[in-house]
């Protein structure tokens, strides 16, 4: 039955709906995948008993015709989502075995719409990285390989172990947040489509808080329709998260296939960086004229602030980080290291508890917020956000209806490659990217092509505020033109 | 009304002025905490509302509890004090186990009420008005309790989350009786409006104290806080003696350090807590999980509508409309249920203009003098306002005197029943009919001829002979009638 794994959530549907297979089968065929791929340490918690009881229950409402959006449709759960009576961690030591009396906002919906739950995916911790490296449960493999080479690749990050799973046909589609790219730049390092939606788009509320005022969630899926498809049942207003926008959710799936003629797609020339790989230049093209040949038509457009998106990011970013994190103290759930007063136990227990990633991160935002340098800084920072949102709305305001970019720098790179030296190195996959979160923006991901050594590579397209459905329109073209991938099994 | 003029401190070198300034902690009266739903109720069993976001859940996040903004934005208003239309909450962040958060979510930058006024009312029916700075929004914290284990401390998150407004005066206050009254007048204002329910005891109102001294009219000194004060009381007695701290130090040559201090009421003094270079650094930003607050003009204004009239207000209207002294009127005004009370007996009156003062001076005279001696609350009084505002009517109307009202006031207090029907089954109306009284007054004549002589050359002698004429009536003669009947009789 492993065939099954290769569909696509949009085929699987109609199969179930047909009565093909059923809900059962698909699920089992997934989670076989999953345990012949532990390798890969895409997973971190399985949940095979709920997830065949969860299946039967569709099932049984297919069977009654009462299915919903994703009856019977495995997913795999990013670990920062809260998932009721299922260990949530962050992939963070701090939270020991966390597991919570409650559901998040977003996968009760994929609940509710009868979706099935496999299991928990790895992640950086707190969602701080780029290549899933600084997750306690350890780094996750790259389904994909150089050519000719058995060197195990990142899979991007933070929502590395849900671009791996989806990437290596062990899970239908996956939930990913993203921050300051944890979604796109994943999806793009393995052949997969990942969207951040509009912030306000998704409830934060249940998901374990990184950088409030970044943090989207979204879905990584197998197609561009796929995503639609997940962004539809993940995305609404939630009264539990006040920033969470009360408009309504379209359809995505109908805005697939929609023509995209006279659409303008703007060019930024900022994004052209020095001594970007010739690769990323050429492929970018490509997309240039995959959706020009579609109709759309292509102006050059200038967003001045974007070298100052990166710095103001990693001030932003960890000064909100500093404070969300605080509440990891020992005192009332996760792991307790005992000391001789109050302090000894929150130096002992954070100390214990983080990672050094982390630890980075808070010890920079405790640092931006303190006192005679917050106006340097935080303040600077944030001034630097409204002009990186003034140039997008400028650029909108021209009748733009979306700007076209390459997902990331390079493709992906080895496990323990980047940053080991420099944390900046690490940082500057992000680059294309940060942007997209700093002016609150929707954003996609999509796989356009492969480098010379054979490794996938994303293009990126970024949209009008809560105009996901223009992105789901403009990336599939780029879809139809660059055909999927799917990585050679090795595992 | 005047404007007081406050103390000064003597010291070996010369006078000193106090200057005080308070952050006043008040419990904002509403069902749920300022951003979960969890009960505010107090003295629940510990940990018992507590919900995930105050107990600082992975993922749990705040959202605004409507009430809480109407109940800050009235007591602005009760503070004639400037509403922003569009505040900011912040993060203050510090680590403490009553804090799960890691941080209280306040108000800095932007609170939700600006600057306004406190008429406070001093002895002697004199006035102060003391500047208010601000009012802002935040959340209590839970509580530590240490008295559980020998090893071990236990936090009750109850309180944890529920709303607190932060009402900052301007350093105005310039000695002890200012800031008790200060406080005082605050907690009137906000019970009248409803939005603190005042009770020090059990927390509600708290009381930080800024207090430096200087030269009178000299420039400013380093000032120390007191905190988390719960008693007026304890405020009087801890600005006292930490402005004599102050002042030794500085007469001894010595400088003030800028500290936290805490009073200790058993010794009647304060000690230190902690120093300036021990102070947090707090590192505010605005809380990225909450929106800006922002409201219209329209919503304030509806607010305003339905503001109960506030102590101020009624006190001018009492003197105004019943000829109260303006001490009587702030005695009924000082506590909602006493003007209540006093406007319920006006209400029932069958004249109020004819009565109001007279009933002021019942109620605050008689009631409250016999509620204090016993310990009782008005809302305990065995005496209800009906029964007092007839009690007044039988007097206004020439019923009853006020002495044989005292009686009457007594036997209702001790066993109840209507006035009017008392004096009619007990015989206490006055006789104003001349001629029963006229046979007293001739026996009393007769039996007193040496005094009835004397009367002529010292008239002030006529009293003793009411006094008779009263006693042998059982006090229901009316003692007008007896005195001008005495006069003629007489010859005075």
């Amino acid at each position: 039955m492993t065939d099954l794994t290769s569909l696509t959530l949009a085929e699987a549907r109609k199969g179930l709906s047909a009565k093909t297979f059923t809900s059962l089968e698909l699920t089992d065929a997934h989670l076989s995948a999953i345990e012949a791929a532990r390798v890969l340490n895409a997973f971190v918690m399985e949940t095979p008993d709920q997830a065949r009881d969860m299946a039967k229950a569709a099932d049984q409402k297919i069977a009654k015709g009462e299915g919903g959006l994703l009856a019977g449709i495995p997913l795999g759960i990013k670990d920062l989502f809260a998932t009721k009576g299922v260990r949530t961690t962050a992939c963070s030591k701090i939270l020991g075995n966390f597991v919570p009396t409650y559901e998040s906002t977003v996968t009760s919906q994929l609940w509710r719409d009868g979706a099935v739950m496999l299991g928990k995916l790895n992640n950086d911790e707190f969602a701080m990285g780029s290549a899933n490296e600084t997750s306690c449960f350890g780094p996750v493999g790259n389904p994909w390989r150089r050519e000719g080479s058995n060197t195990t690749l990142v899979p991007g990050g933070s929502s590395g172990g849900s671009a791996s799973a989806v990437a290596a046909l062990l899970c239908m589609g996956a939930t990913a947040t993203d921050t300051g790219g944890s979604i796109r730049q994943p999806a793009a390092f393995t052949a997969t489509v990942g969207i951040k939606p509009t912030y306000g788009r998704c409830s934060r509320w249940g998901i374990v808080a990184f950088a409030s005022s970044l943090d989207q969630a979204g879905p990584i899926a197998r197609s561009v329709r796929d995503a639609a498809m997940l962004l539809r049942s993940m995305a609404g207003h939630d009264p539990k998260d006040t920033t969470s926008v009360d408009i309504p959710v379209p359809d995505y799936e109908a805005a697939i296939g929609k023509s995209v003629k006279g659409m303008k797609i703007g060019i930024p020339k900022e994004y052209r960086l020095d001594g970007m790989p010739a690769e990323i230049e050429k492929l970018w093209e490509a997309g240039a004229a995959w959706l020009k040949a579609a109709g759309a038509e292509l102006i050059e457009v200038s967003l001045p602030h974007t070298k100052y998106a990166l710095p103001a990011y990693y001030i932003v970013a960890p000064a909100e980080a500093s404070s969300n994190l605080a509440r990891y103290d020992g005192v009332r759930y996760g792991l307790r290291e005992q000391g001789k007063n109050i302090i000894e136990l929150y130096e002992n227990t954070r100390a214990e508890g983080f990672g050094a990633e982390v630890r980075r991160r808070v010890m920079i935002g405790t640092y931006v917020l303190s006192a005679g340098y917050y106006d340097a800084y935080y303040l600077r920072a944030q001034k630097v956000r409204t002009l990186i949102k003034k140039d997008f709305e400028d650029c909108f305001a021209r009748g733009v209806d979306a700007i076209l970019t390459p997902a990331t720098p390079s493709a992906a790179f080895g496990i323990g490659e980047k940053g080991g030296a420099d944390p900046v190195e690490m940082y500057l996959n992000d680059i294309f990217t940060v942007t997209v979160n700093m002016a609150g923006l929707p954003g996609i991901a999509v796989p356009a092509g492969k480098d010379a050594q054979g490794l996938p590579l994303g293009l990126q397209l970024i949209g009008r505020p809560f105009d996901e459905e223009t992105l789901f329109s403009l990336g599939e073209v780029i879809e139809q033109a660059a055909g999927r991938f799917t990585p050679a099994r090795w595992w | 009304m005047s404007t007081a003029t406050h103390k000064l401190l003597k010291g070996s070198t010369g006078d000193w002025e106090m200057v005080i300034g308070m952050e006043i902690h008040a419990q904002v009266t509403s069902n749920a905490k300022l951003f979960s739903g969890a009960s505010t109720a107090f003295g629940g069993e510990p940990n018992s509302h507590v919900s995930l976001v105050d107990a600082a859940m992975p993922g749990m996040l705040p959202v605004i509890n409507e009430e809480c903004v109407r109940q800050a934005v009235r007591t602005g208003l009760g503070l004639n004090a400037k509403i922003n239309l569009r505040s900011v909450f912040d993060r203050k962040n510090y680590f403490y186990p009553d804090l799960p958060q890691g941080y209280q979510i306040s108000q800095y930058k932007s609170p939700i009420v600006g600057e306004g006024e406190v008429i406070i009312d001093l002895d002697g029916g004199k006035t102060a008005t003391i500047g208010i700075e601000r009012l802002h929004l935040e959340q209590d914290p839970g509580k530590m309790l240490h008295d559980r284990s020998p090893s071990l401390s236990y936090i009750d998150f109850n309180r944890c989350g529920v709303a607190l407004m932060e009402i900052v005066s301007k350093p105005d206050i310039r000695d002890a009786e200012q800031a008790k009254a200060y406080v005082t007048k605050l907690r009137s204002i906000m019970r009248y409006l409803g939005t603190c329910d005042g009770d020090m005891e059990k927390g509600s109102l708290r009381a930080d104290v800024n207090v430096s001294v200087r030269r009178p009219g000299g420039p400013l000194g380093t000032r120390c806080e007191i905190k988390n004060m719960n008693s007026i009381a304890f405020i009087g007695q801890a600005i006292e003696y930490e402005a004599r701290r102050q002042i030794e130090i500085l007469e001894d040559g010595g400088q003030i350090e800028q500290e936290t201090r805490r009073f200790d009421p058993n010794k009647g003094e304060t000690r230190s807590m902690r120093s300036k270079e021990e102070a947090h650094d707090y590192r505010y930003f605005p809380d990225p999980d909450l929106l800006p607050l922002e409201f219209g003009q329209e919503f304030v204004d509806a607010l305003k509508a339905k503001l109960p009239e506030l102590p101020d207000q009624k006190k001018a209207r009492f003197v105004a409309d019943f000829g109260l002294s303006a001490y009587d009127a702030s005695v009924l005004v000082a506590e909602r249920e006493s003007a209540l009370f006093y406007e319920t007996v006006l209400d029932k009156l069958a004249s109020r203009a004819r009565d109001g003062k007279m009933a002021a001076n019942w109620v605050i005279n008689e009631l409250f003098g016999r509620l204090n001696k016993e310990g009782r609350d008005i809302m305990a009084s065995p005496v209800n306002a009906g029964q007092l505002a007839a009690i007044i009517d039988l007097i206004g109307e020439g019923t009853i005197s006020g002495k044989i009202a005292k009686d009457l006031f007594e036997i209702v207090w001790q066993e109840g029943g209507d006035p009017r029907a008392l004096v009619e089954s007990r015989g206490m109306k006055q006789v104003t009919d001349l001629s029963a009284i006229e046979k007293v007054v001739d026996d009393i004549i007769a039996a007193n001829p040496d005094k009835a002589a004397q009367v002529k050359d010292k008239p002030q002698s006529l009293g003793w002979f009411v006094g008779q004429v009263m006693k042998a009536s059982g006090g229901k003669a009316n003692p007008q009638s007896v005195n001008e009947l005495l006069k003629s009789k007489l010859g005075v």
